[in-house]
C-alpha cells in the first residue's frame, strides 16, 4: 500500500512520463555575431546530462545568446549569425544537412517573460506544440497535456479549468505552464533564459525546485544574473564576461573558491 | 475652446445625418427594399436590386482584395527589411491616394476592355483593388503589435515559421485584421466613381457576374440628376440606406476590435 502511494507520488512530479531520451551537450569554439558585434567569442564547454547547468554574468555577456545557440534561436535575429560546433548528443547542430526546426523541438526553451499564447487555453497552450505538429489523437492529447501539467507542478492547481485562457492564471503558474508547454514536445535538453526574473520571489522558489526535480529526467541549462539563485538550482555554473568563459566548474566551487580574479569580484559584488 | 471646436467639428456631421433622416425617411417604404425601379417618371418602385447588388460588389471585391491584402500586410509585418517590403509599403500608400475614378478606369482595361461589355466582375475588380491597400496597411499593423515573444514561443517549439505565423500570429492579431477588413469595406460601399464604367448600373435584377449590375450609389447618382420628384426622393433614402450600411459595418468593426487580445 505504501509502495503504491509512493508511486503515485513519484508519478506526479516526475517528467519521466514525457521525456524518454534526454543527453548532455558539447559546444565547441562557439562564435556569434549581431551584425559586426562580436558577442560571444569561442565558446567550449561541456554540459552534462541529467543536471542544472548554471550561466552567471552580467547583463550584456552574451550569456542568453549562448543559450539561444544552443537551439538555434539566435539566428532568428536579423543579422546575427554563429559558428562553431554544438554537439547534442553526439551531433553537431550546425551541421548543414540539420534541420533547424527538428533542432528546436529537441532541445526546448522558456523565457525570461512568461509568454503563453493568448488566444489558446491553458489545456491548448500545452497542446500546442504536439497539435501543431499534426497530432490530432484527443487521447494522446490528453495524456500529454495532464503529464506536461503534472511535470510542471501546475496540474493540481489548473485541472479543472484547462479550458480557461493560458493569460488567466499567475505569473508564476504562467511560467509553469510554459514549462509544461516546452516539456509537451518530448525534449532532450530544456533551456531556461532567466525564468524566474519576471517572477515574485515565492514564484522564483516555486521555479528553482521544479527545475532541481525536473533535471531528474532531462538536462537543464538556466541562465540567469541571481548568483543565490545559480547556488541555489545549479550543480555546475559557468561565468560569462564579455563574451567569453572565465570560469566552469562545480557550482560550489565557484562560489566558494573561484580560480579567476574576474570570477571572484563578480560574486563578491565587486562589479555587475 | 476645444469644446467649441469639438461642436464646430460635428455639428456638420449631425447636421446631414439629420437632413439626411428626415428628407430620406419619408421615402423609404417596404417597396424601397422589395421592388426594382419602375418606368422612368413612374412614381413608385424601389432599390432592392440595387441594395443587392452593393452586398454583391462588396463580396466581389472582398474576395480579390481581402486573400491579397492580408497575404501583403502578413509579409510586409513579418519581412520588414525585404526589399518587397518597401516597395509594398510605397505602393500601398501611393494606391491609397490615387482618385477612385482611376480605379475605375483602370478596371475598364483590365476586364471590361477584353470582355467587350460592362460587368459585375470589372465592379468589384475595381472596389477591390481599392481595398487591397486598406486592407494590407491594417493587417501590418496590428501583425507588428504581435510581440516577437509570440513568436519565439512557438519557433522554440519546433514549429516551422509559416505555421507559427498562421497559427500562432494571424490568430492573436485575427480580431485586428477583421476589423481592418471592415473598415475598407465600409470606405468602398460608398464609392460611385470606380462603378461607373465597370459595373455600370442596371434596372433590373442580375445576378450574374458577367453582366452589368446595379448598386447603390450609382442608382443614388442616376435618380439625383433626373428631373422625375419621386426619383429625388427615392435617391434621399437610397443616401439614407447606404449611410445606415456603412454605419453598421463600421460598428461591426468596433466590436471586432473590441474583442482584439490586448497586445501593448
Amino acid at each position: 500500500m505504501v509502495q503504491v502511494m509512493e508511486d503515485v507520488r513519484v508519478e506526479k512530479h516526475s517528467a519521466a512520463a514525457l521525456i524518454d531520451r534526454t543527453t548532455g551537450i558539447q559546444a565547441e569554439d562557439v562564435h556569434a555575431w549581431f551584425d559586426k558585434l562580436h558577442a560571444l567569442r569561442g565558446i567550449s564547454m561541456t554540459i552534462a546530462e541529467r543536471q542544472v547547468t548554471a550561466i552567471i554574468g552580467p547583463s550584456g555577456c552574451g550569456k542568453s545568446t549562448f543559450l539561444r545557440c544552443l537551439n538555434r534561436m539566435h539566428e532568428l535575429v536579423p543579422g546575427a549569425r554563429a559558428s562553431g560546433r554544438v554537439l547534442v548528443d553526439g551531433g553537431d547542430i550546425y551541421s548543414p544537412n540539420v534541420d533547424p526546426v527538428e533542432v528546436r523541438r529537441r532541445v526546448g526553451m522558456v523565457f525570461q517573460k512568461p509568454n503563453p499564447f493568448p488566444t489558446m487555453s491553458i489545456y491548448d497552450n500545452v497542446a500546442a506544440g504536439l497539435k501543431l505538429a499534426g497530432e490530432r489523437n484527443r487521447k494522446t492529447l490528453d495524456q500529454v497535456v495532464e503529464q506536461s501539467l503534472h511535470a510542471a507542478a501546475l496540474w493540481e492547481e489548473v485541472k479543472d479549468r484547462l479550458q480557461k485562457p493560458g493569460t488567466s492564471l499567475s505569473g508564476g503558474q504562467q511560467q509553469r505552464l510554459c514549462i509544461a508547454r516546452a516539456l509537451a514536445v518530448s525534449p532532450e535538453v530544456l533551456l531556461m533564459d532567466e525564468p524566474a526574473s519576471a517572477l515574485d520571489p515565492a514564484s522564483t522558489l516555486r521555479i528553482e525546485e521544479l527545475a532541481r526535480e525536473l533535471a531528474k529526467d532531462i538536462t537543464i541549462v538556466i541562465v540567469t544574473h541571481n548568483m543565490q539563485q545559480a547556488a541555489r538550482v545549479s550543480v555546475e555554473t559557468g561565468f560569462f564576461l564579455d563574451g567569453e568563459l572565465i570560469e566552469f566548474g562545480s557550482t560550489n566551487d565557484i562560489f566558494t573558491r573561484p580560480k579567476e580574479r574576474r570570477t571572484e569580484d563578480y560574486i563578491t559584488g565587486r562589479f555587475g | 475652446m476645444s469644446f467649441l471646436c469639438t461642436v464646430a467639428v460635428l455639428a456638420p456631421l449631425f447636421l446631414i445625418l439629420a437632413f439626411l433622416a428626415r428628407t430620406g425617411l419619408g421615402a423609404l417604404n417596404w417597396d424601397f427594399f422589395t421592388k426594382i425601379p419602375g418606368a422612368a417618371g413612374e412614381a413608385g418602385g424601389g432599390m432592392a436590386n440595387a441594395i443587392a447588388g452593393t452586398v454583391v460588389l462588396i463580396g466581389l471585391a472582398g474576395l480579390l482584395g481581402v486573400p491579397l491584402g492580408v497575404l501583403g500586410g502578413l509579409y510586409m509585418a513579418e519581412y520588414p527589411n525585404a526589399r518587397l517590403t518597401t516597395l509594398a509599403r510605397f505602393t500601398a500608400d501611393v494606391m491609397n491616394g490615387v482618385p477612385s475614378i482611376v480605379m475605375g478606369l483602370f478596371a475598364y482595361v483590365l476586364v471590361v476592355l477584353p470582355l467587350r461589355h460592362f460587368s459585375a466582375l470589372s465592379g468589384g475588380v475595381a472596389l477591390g483593388v481599392m481595398l487591397v491597400p486598406t486592407v494590407m496597411r491594417t493587417t501590418e499593423e496590428i501583425v507588428r503589435l504581435v510581440p516577437q515573444s509570440f513568436r519565439e514561443a512557438s519557433l522554440a517549439l519546433g514549429i516551422p515559421q509559416w505555421k507559427t505565423i498562421l497559427r500562432v500570429v494571424v490568430p492573436t492579431a485575427a480580431a485586428g485584421i477583421v476589423t481592418g477588413i471592415m473598415v475598407g469595406m465600409a470606405r468602398i460601399a460608398g464609392e460611385t466613381a470606380p462603378l461607373l464604367f465597370t459595373a455600370f448600373g442596371n434596372r433590373f435584377w442580375n445576378w450574374n457576374i458577367m453582366q452589368p449590375i446595379a448598386a447603390l450609389p450609382l442608382q443614388i447618382f442616376s435618380y439625383a440628376i433626373s428631373p422625375f420628384d419621386d426619383w429625388h426622393r427615392q435617391a434621399w433614402a437610397g443616401a439614407l440606406v447606404l449611410v445606415a450600411i456603412v454605419l453598421l459595418v463600421n460598428i461591426a468593426a468596433r466590436a471586432a476590435a473590441a474583442r482584439q487580445v490586448k497586445l501593448r
